[in-house]
């Protein structure tokens, strides 16, 4: 009736067999090539389109301020690619509370902390390469726009390689971010809305605040704090590069926290 | 084997399963019953840990479900709620779950045939009828081959085929010597397990064989068949002893045990074609044993 194919001796979980299912859940979706499609498409494509554009803009006034930056011009467009890897970010999550898929997840591997570094270290691993892809082609393609203006540098400039390097580390803490807000909210629309909210209406909230505690507070925001790695020049109103990714790393690691206290502790 | 002991689960101030002890034997069907709300898909849900038990302890095969190192080998699940994500194929679900112990491929295809999913594998789940997703989880349950098996109304959704396959499948698995908890309706119950649990209100009413159930249940009723039925209605009826009818020849005596009914027909000389006593029912013995700790009962004069 159910003849036995399995040699029971080797059947058991690993982490390296939890990472391995997630690995095939991951692939295994649409939503996954569709996010990564669109975001490699807006990051390179509005990369190139606003390189150009300013390019084309500065050329006719023949006046370059001090606030020009072409590495940053040519990174604009992963500020649009972060919605679609947070989206993925927190559907490869809450996908699972919504279908009921959960379930059977944890059936499998009860002790639920494997699944949980799985689903975190096969998405940041996902995200992180093709972030950086998405970047680097999104930096070469807004300089070589950039050159027919004279205004492009290359990758040997100074900050080019970290503000490369910075744009697959943004795009990896913002999926991060949305991963630990899918386990600590399960839910796809109210995590959507909290991810959002942090990134984009937070922001906006700052620019309401008395101008003496917006340059204390809006640096600190997560968006404006993590995308100054971005940036080639110096901007007095962000945080410097390093220090800014890391406050937006410290966002990533408290809401991941919350996730897995919500997995362990939570009736699934 | 499954054992609960003292298992209770409280969902703010409701408590839906209530100091529940009870164990499970391998080698036969053991069914779970009891009306809606009884905290029946609770209690199997506290077995996986999928729910942290307010009180009490729950063990499979000797202890809890998460200590095992392959709990897919140790038990295969299909719980009420649907566990399959609607955007991957029947195959992947399959993979997926199957990567998580090293349980190889093979496997996979041999499940997908076992429940008769082939010609759909490699479809998206989100399209399958209650009937196919049901399937899907029964294939997902017996993936890793185990000693146990926990299945939530199992039979929801599918054909007739389909639940006569489920049944003769539950009774090989036990047959194997596999502990086979079921949680079903009653008459699907009455045709397949052989042990029931029934619980009311999140307590232990039953933990008995369903023969022993169905005696317990005192039911002093006699069908009599005879061509002179209105005369031995009259010399039946007395203090005590109600006579109905629904046939001309027919006579349900109710309060008089069928020997005393034969002597009685013997003196007058009444010749019976039948004479039989009335076994109760599965379901009058469960109405019975329920009747009590029926959540949602009608009151009576409610209409």
């Amino acid at each position: 009736m159910t003849s036995t194919t399995l040699s029971p001796y080797r059947i058991e979980v690993t982490q390296a067999r939890a990472f391995n299912s997630e690995w095939i859940k991951f692939r295994s979706l649409r939503s996954t090539w569709y996010s990564f499609g669109i975001a490699l498409l807006v990051a390179i494509g509005l990369g190139v389109l606003f390189s150009a554009l300013r390019g084309r803009d500065l050329h006719s006034h023949g006046f370059i301020g001090p606030d020009f930056d072409p590495v940053e011009i040519s990174l604009r467009g992963m500020m649009l690619a972060q919605l679609a890897v947070g989206v993925l970010g927190v559907l490869f999550v809450t996908g699972e509370y919504s279908t009921g898929m959960i379930r059977a997840s944890l059936s499998a591997i009860p002790k639920r902390v494997p699944v949980f570094t799985s689903k975190v270290a096969v998405f940041g691993v996902a995200t992180f390469l093709i972030a950086t892809v998405a970047s680097l082609i999104a930096f070469l393609g807004g300089q070589a726009a950039l050159s027919s203006y004279h205004f492009g540098v290359s990758l040997s400039s100074p900050g080019a390689v970290r503000a490369v390097f910075g744009g697959g580390l943004y795009l990896l803490l913002v999926g991060l971010l949305a991963v630990g807000l899918g386990f600590a909210i399960r839910n796809t629309g109210g995590a959507i809305a909290a991810l959002f909210g942090l990134m984009l209406v937070l922001p906006i909230l700052g620019e309401a605040l008395p101008s003496s505690w917006q340059m204390h507070v809006n640096k600190y925001l997560p968006m404006n704090a993590g995308s100054s790695i971005m940036t080639s020049t110096h901007h007095p109103d962000l945080l410097s590069p390093w220090a800014g990714i890391g406050v937006f790393a410290l966002y990533a690691v408290a809401a991941l926290t919350v996730g897995l206290v919500v997995l362990r502790h939570r009736d699934a | 084997m499954i054992e609960a002991i003292g298992l209770t689960k409280h969902f703010g101030p409701t408590v839906a399963v209530d100091d529940l002890t009870f164990t499970v034997r391998p080698g036969v069907v053991t069914g779970f019953l009891g009306p809606n709300g009884a905290g029946k898909s609770t209690t199997m849900r506290m077995l996986l840990a999928l729910d942290h038990p307010t009180a009490g302890i729950a063990r499979v095969n000797g202890r809890p479900y998460v200590e095992h190192r392959a709990p897919l080998r140790e038990v295969g699940a299909l719980l009420e709620a649907r566990a399959i994500h609607t955007g991957r194929s029947a195959r992947n679900h399959l993979r997926a779950l199957a990567a998580t112990h090293g349980i190889p491929r093979r496997r996979v295809t041999e499940v997908i045939d076992l429940v008769g999913l082939h010609s759909v594998a490699d479809k998206r789940a989100g399209g399958f009828s209650l009937g196919m997703g049901q399937r899907l989880g029964i294939a997902s349950a017996l993936l890793g081959d185990p000693h146990t098996l926990i299945l939530d109304e199992p039979v929801n959704g599918l054909d007739p085929d389909g639940i006569l396959w489920i049944r003769n499948l539950l009774k090989a698995l036990a047959a194997e010597g596999r502990t086979v908890f079921v949680s079903s309706h009653l008459i699907e119950m009455a045709l397949t397990a052989s042990h029931l649990i029934v619980v009311g209100q999140g307590r232990l009413i039953a933990d008995a064989g369903v023969d022993e159930l169905i005696r317990g249940v005192q039911r002093d009723v006699v069908l009599v068949r005879t061509d002179e039925a209105v005369r031995l209605r009259d010399l039946l009826v007395s203090d005590g002893v109600s006579v109905t009818s629904t046939k001309a020849d027919e006579l349900l005596v109710t309060g008089l045990a069928s020997g005393a009914i034969g002597r009685v027909a013997a003196d007058a000389r009444i010749a019976l074609v039948e004479l039989t006593p009335q076994q109760a029912s599965l379901e009058e013995a469960f109405m019975q044993i329920t009747r009590d700790s029926v959540e949602f009962a009608v009151p009576d004069g409610v209409h």
